[in-house]
């Protein structure tokens, strides 16, 4: 469907009909902008505002420039919450990528018997909430009353308590690779339905493999697809909060209130009441994910050209 | 979505020809256009599904079990008693009938967020991808810098904006925040530009229509497989979104399913909380099920316009 559309657009050729510039585009993307504005670019402002300030016990609400943002820099507390997230993306991130992209190529090949249900089967968990998600992980981790204890009185073994302090990032990996492995595998699958297949026909007069044909077709033409779902996963891993969160109940000992620095914020303001600090690590935060995923898609599309 | 047939006039090459009288009808078996299809490939799969569906599989069965039941019973098969229907109705019926409420506040958030986050995105992708007014750069620019910024890094000033607008622990502090897809907003410029042909919008002009008849009548009907797609994806971020309202929601009465379930399995760590575990699991089975069945009933829609839209990329 998608490529008849492309030849479609292709055979189109002449030059566009010279579009006038006019307002009316805006008629359209008002709504949009509009919300995006308040929802946004306001929250944004706002919080660098916030960043600048603090609220103390004697005169009240005072101007302090970048104290804030030179105190979250000596805070050690925020860089082990920023140092764990970089380890979960440089362990879970390229686990579940790489399981991912294996389940598409081998979809793409033709060469799976029942096609169609190992797509959906796999897609599956993403419509589950990460909070069911998580929650029916957490109950099979358990020791006692768990798929875990279950294998224990089975076996007669003492498997290690996936909710330990020492376990429990892996076990939070666990759970973010089993929500997201089938969106990712379906980008990546959509991506490679769209090669032109005559290109496969063309390798194979030259009598190339089948590893040949993924490692020098199959992947470099899904590369815009391998970039944008990287760095939707960086932006995923510094955001972890959700899992974490609610794992807190069943693991209270192993999880911190600080985590994640999605954690610390939350609990900054909301369980500590200070805005201003809270508002000064999200910015760090967003700034420190913008520019690792402007690099991943510099270095991504710079490989590609 | 079918891969291209052969053209008659690409004759199958010798060494792939099959005998003349045996199999007349066959094209070449294995090619790589045309493979032989591998069970241990099949098989190797099969494990990436047992990962995903086991789970899933815990989650049903143990919603058949009592409380008891559970403590008991191995997890991936049937305890003795059968009590999903005694569970159903005890999740239902449990604290004043409470979880109705969260699934109806669910569907209000989903219904308004999520339709109008579609709504939003299909007219301004149908405007960058079909008009060029005065900004378009500049609107283009920013909605793809803001796509890289944690939402979370936005909640808690978000929080603070909306305590001063008097929205705080009202369902439109839900609702709101949900009507922005910048995803979505991509999608449908990917399509919009791929699905409806310039010179149907000129015919359009010439005979007269008006720019928002044009849009109505000519345009969507062309742009609905990605609506349904942005639909379903909008669905899914609103049904399951947990961070917002729980930053947002006080008062469990505007509770969406996600937070009413987290606070039930709370309960149990509260001191003097009943633990109410069978019900976090028939609960959480109840709140999985539409989503599942919009994808199952959906697919045809949502893989084509997902596929479209990696056509640009």
């Amino acid at each position: 469907m998608a490529t008849l559309q492309s030849a479609a657009v292709g055979r189109a050729g002449p030059p566009p009909p010279r579009r006038r510039r006019s307002w009316t585009g805006w008629g359209f993307v008002a709504p949009f902008a509009l919300v995006f504005a308040l929802v946004f670019l306001a929250p944004i402002a706002y919080s660098i505002y916030l960043s600048l300030f603090q609220d103390r016990l004697i005169g009240g609400t005072t101007f302090v420039g970048l104290d804030n943002y030179q105190r979250a820099l000596d805070d050690p507390e925020f860089w082990e919450g920023l140092g764990r997230v970089a380890l979960f993306l440089a362990v879970q991130v390229p686990i579940m990528l790489g399981i991912a992209l294996l389940v598409a190529l081998a979809l793409d090949s033709g060469r799976l018997y029942g096609k169609s249900f190992f797509r959906i089967s796999i897609f599956l968990p993403y419509a589950v909430p990460a909070v069911v998600a998580t929650l029916m992980w957490g109950f099979m981790y358990g020791t006692r009353f768990g798929l875990v204890g279950d294998v224990n009185d089975a076996f007669g073994t003492e498997l290690p308590d996936p909710l330990s302090p020492d376990l429990v990032l892996a076990s939070i990996g666990n759970i973010v690779t089993w929500e997201f492995v089938g969106y990712n595998m379906l980008i990546f699958y959509s991506a490679l339905r769209v090669v032109p297949r005559s290109l496969y026909e063309a390798a194979e007069i030259d009598g190339a493999s089948q590893l040949r044909v993924i490692t020098a077709i199959k992947i470099p033409a899904i590369r815009g697809a391998l970039v944008i779902a990287t760095i939707f996963s960086i932006i995923g891993s510094f955001q972890l909060f959700n899992e974490p969160s609610i794992l807190q109940d069943l693991a209270p000992n192993a999880i911190t209130t600080s985590y994640t620095p999605n954690l610390y914020t939350y609990s900054l303001s909301f369980n500590g009441q200070q805005q201003n600090y809270s508002a000064t690590v999200a910015i760090i935060m967003g700034l420190i994910t913008m520019v690792i995923a402007y690099v991943v898609q510099l270095r991504g599309m710079r490989k590609g050209a | 979505m079918a891969t291209p047939t052969r053209t008659a006039a690409r004759a199958p090459r010798a060494r792939h020809a099959p005998p003349p009288r045996l199999r007349p009808a066959r094209r070449p078996r294995h090619s790589l256009a045309r493979p032989r299809r591998s069970v241990p490939l099949t098989l190797l799969t099969g494990l990436v599904v047992l990962y995903t569906l086991v789970p899933l599989l815990w989650l049903v069965i143990s919603a058949t079990k009592s409380q008891e039941g559970l403590a008991d019973s191995f997890g991936l098969w049937f305890g003795g008693d059968f009590s999903l229907w005694d569970n159903v109705r005890e999740t239902f019926t449990y604290n004043d009938g409470v979880f109705t409420r969260w699934l109806l506040n669910t569907l209000v958030y989903v219904v308004l967020g999520a339709g109008g986050a579609t709504v939003l995105a299909v007219l301004g992708g149908y405007a960058l991808a079909k008009f060029d007014f005065p900004g378009k750069r500049v609107v283009f620019a920013v909605v793809i810098g803001a796509v890289a910024v944690p939402g979370t890094a936005l909640a808690v000033p978000t929080f603070l904006m909306f305590g001063e607008l008097g929205l705080t622990n009202t369902p439109w502090a839900v609702i709101i925040p949900s009507l922005i897809s910048p995803f979505g907003l991509y999608l449908m410029w990917v399509f919009a530009t791929e699905a409806i042909p310039a010179e149907l919008l000129e015919a359009a002009r010439v005979d007269g229509a008006g720019e928002l008849r044009t849009f109505i009548q000519v345009c969507l009907p062309l742009l609905a497989p990605g609506m349904v797609t942005v639909l379903l994806f909008t669905m899914v971020q609103t049904w399951n979104n947990y961070f917002l309202p729980l930053i947002m929601i006080k008062d469990p009465d505007w509770y969406p399913l996600t937070l009413g379930l987290n606070s039930w399995n709370a309960q149990a760590s509260t001191a003097g909380g009943e633990p109410v575990f069978h019900l976090v699991i028939t609960g959480s089975l109840i709140t999985i099920l539409p989503l599942i069945a919009a994808f199952l009933l959906l697919q045809k829609f949502w893989q084509s316009g997902l596929a479209a839209g990696s056509v640009k990329e």
